[in-house]
């Protein structure tokens, strides 16, 4: 059994038009020592299927799940006190903009403090000593007058590493980082990534990245999720995705990549990730596919049962040829 | 820190020069003159009548007496009341604690009550609760001074018997006054029962000069709440695994009172222009009721000097605010200089 189990995680907005599901059956499976990359457009619903999974989405969301557990924990059923013991020390996360995920009001050292107090226990002086030692970990120069300052005296990446600091106070089983160099500049983003994977290997924990960068997930990852208009589209190891992407989508963003190693951000495909209201009945990326058929328009694609990786597809690519596609006249 | 406090400081001056114009020129606006009023119905020749204005220097030109008033200011001297020949200032100081202990419990009474319910609103917005509180807010806002406190005389005092009509003790009490403050001198002079008396003297006054600020800081604190709740901290602090009461009450409070604390500072001037209807009321002898028997007089000097008092602790207590501001909100402190 794997430390983080997910299976066809669901989750709909309450919105003035209506249910809108930003996550849509998606299955996620994460253990100890893995580095697992959520990619996918923005909208796709990276962040809300995590934020599901920590019980912080507000209460217009509907969470359903076939399973959610962590820790052989059924995270679905659980208290809400009982949830609030994990997440914050077994589970935690690192959102997308440090400068406004730190309470203005609060020192850091505050504000560092605050999870060893209520998950470990840890006294005043014991708080302030690990505060001391985790700035330092985290690379941030003298600490110790740090401690005192406002997230406003503090740079966009020093206080991505606080908020880093935060995040693994009390050693964590699974580190979810959401699009945690975003809003840093570039050459930041790279101390920021090989912060967390040396922080990842010396704890073992597992961490989920959810980015945009295709250099990034080259560089870090060792599996890969795609994601698509809230469905998980394939998943694959990172390098034979590389190597031989199998739905239509992974291949359409790999092929948009102008020299793959290169570009950083991920690449623009034609279309738009479908919404609320344009949700096409069959496969969600028909129209935007080069293969789609009548099938692909009409009839939504299913894995079969157990299956939680391949490519959800009617003609799965192998070598960029689709499977069984009955050729370009039936594609019109 | 100190170079933020002279700037603040110094633009405190023109508004100080114009409040002496102000209040100068109010009274003089009023049609009649302390020497009429004085003279009652009795009425007077107008031989004595200019004889009595030359007497007290009202025949010179309205620009040589403000001049005259404003140097005095500079001195210290506020002038003497028409009518009890007694210094203003030492009027003014004889009735402010009065004002201050019925202002102070007024706006107690609202933040302890405005900041929960405004909170409390905010996190179930959208129910019920919400939609009662706010309602109860708005009524509250709009209910003028007068008709409150008939209402609340007319029910509580009247039908009830349960608080006294008027005063600020029972007259079965006496004491010589100390700090002037009624709840502190009632406890300081050893009588049985006069604390109690004081306080149930106190309450009408209280809620009613505090329903309006009440209303005002219940509606901002939700609002302000509902802002930051949406806030990325806010969620970083869920995430932490914190208690909603420690998220709420902690993270999203602690920002939500940056624009609370400003609301209530204004409401002292609120809090000082109500209270002059609500002495009325009460007869309570605070500077409200002295402000209206003076007016009532022409007593120039106590009434320029008046204002110019209250006007003063309006600035005061705004920049005091001001400083607090500061202090809550990290930001301000280090980047104001
Ligand atoms: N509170 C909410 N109420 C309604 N819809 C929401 C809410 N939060 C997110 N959504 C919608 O859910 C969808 C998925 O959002 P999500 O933030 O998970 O995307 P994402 O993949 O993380 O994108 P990005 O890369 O831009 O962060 C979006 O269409 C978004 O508009
Ligand atoms: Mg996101």
């Amino acid at each position: 059994m794997a430390l983080l189990e997910i299976e066809n995680l669901t989750v709909e907005f309450a919105t003035a038009g209506g249910q809108f599901r930003a996550v849509d059956r998606l299955s996620l499976q994460a253990d100890a020592g893995d580095v697992l990359a959520i990619v996918g457009e923005s909208g796709s619903g990276k962040s809300v299927a995590m934020l599901a999974m920590m019980g912080l989405l507000p209460w217009t969301a509907t969470v359903t799940a076939d399973r959610l557990q962590f820790d052989g924990k059924d995270l679905l059923t659980m208290s809400a006190a009982g949830r609030r013991k994990i997440i914050g020390k077994d589970i935690s996360m690192i959102f997308q903009e440090p400068m406004s995920s730190l309470n203005p009001c609060f020192t850091i050292g505050f504000q560092l403090g605050e999870a060893m107090k209520i998950h470990l226990g840890l006294s005043r002086e014991a708080r302030r000593s690990r505060a001391i030692e985790l700035l330092d970990l985290v690379g941030i120069p003298a600490p110790e007058k740090r401690i005192g300052s406002f997230p406003h005296q503090l740079s966009g990446g020093m206080n991505q590493r606080v908020m880093i600091a935060i995040a693994i106070a009390c050693n964590p089983k699974l580190l979810v980082a959401d699009e945690p160099t975003t809003a840093l500049d570039v050459t930041i983003q790279a101390q920021i990534l090989e912060l967390l994977l040396k922080l990842q290997q010396e704890t073992d924990m597992a961490l989920i990245l959810i980015t945009h960068d295709m250099g990034v997930v080259a560089e870090t990852a060792q599996r890969v999720s795609v994601q698509y208009a809230g469905q998980k589209v394939e998943e694959q190891p990172v390098a034979s995705l590389f190597d031989d992407p199998r739905h239509p989508y992974t291949a359409a963003l790999l092929a948009a990549l102008p020299e793959r190693a290169h570009s950083r951000q991920l690449p623009s495909i034609p279309g738009v990730v479908p919404g609320q209201f344009d949700r096409p009945d069959g496969c969600l990326f028909a129209p935007r596919c080069t293969f789609a058929t009548n099938r692909c328009r009409t009839e939504p694609p299913e894995r079969a049962k157990g299956d939680t990786t391949s490519a959800l597809c009617f003609y799965p690519l192998r070598n960029g040829v689709p499977q069984g596609h009955p050729g370009k006249e039936a594609a019109e | 820190m100190i170079a933020f406090l002279l700037r603040r400081i110094g633009l405190l001056i023109p508004t100080f020069i114009g409040v002496t114009i102000a209040s100068f020129g109010f009274i003089r606006l009023l049609p009649g003159d302390p020497v009429l009023l004085m003279a009652g119905e009795r009425g007077l020749t107008p031989e004595r009548h200019e004889a009595l204005l030359k007497q007290f220097g009202f025949d010179r030109p309205l620009w040589e007496q403000f001049l005259d008033y404003f140097f005095a200011i500079f001195q210290g001297d506020l002038g003497q009341s028409l009518v009890t020949k007694e210094p203003v200032f030492s009027e003014f100081l004889a009735r402010f604690p009065a004002t201050i202990e019925l202002s102070l419990c007024a706006i107690i009474f609202a933040v302890a009550l405005g900041i929960p319910a405004g909170m409390f609103a905010a996190v179930k917005r959208g129910s019920t609760y919400d939609h009662s509180i706010m309602g109860t807010a708005l009524v509250g806002y709009s209910m003028p001074i007068f008709w409150w406190g008939l209402l609340l005389i007319i029910f509580f005092s009247g039908i009830l018997k349960w608080t006294p009509v008027s005063g600020r003790i029972s007259l079965m009490f006496f004491f010589p006054p100390v700090t002037g403050f009624m709840l502190i001198d009632s406890l300081l002079s050893g009588q049985k029962g006069a604390f109690t008396s004081a306080v149930s003297h106190l309450i009408l006054p209280t809620v009613v000069l505090g329903t309006i600020p009440l209303a005002v800081i219940a509606r901002q604190t939700r609002s302000a709440m509902l802002e930051v709740l949406s806030e990325d901290y806010v969620r970083t602090a869920k995430a932490k695994g914190l208690a909603p009461v420690r998220v709420i009450g902690v993270h999203a409070l602690r920002n939500a009172l940056i624009p609370v604390i400003t609301t209530i500072g204004l409401q002292v001037g609120v809090l000082l222009a109500g209270a002059i209807l609500t002495e009325t009321i009460f007869s309570w002898p605070g500077i409200g009721k002295w402000m209206v028997d003076s007016i009532f007089r022409r007593d120039y000097p106590s009434v320029q000097g008046g204002l110019l008092l209250i006007a003063a602790i309006v600035m005061i207590v705004n920049l005091i605010v001001d400083l607090m501001y500061g202090l809550i909100n990290p930001r301000i402190r280090h980047t104001g200089g």
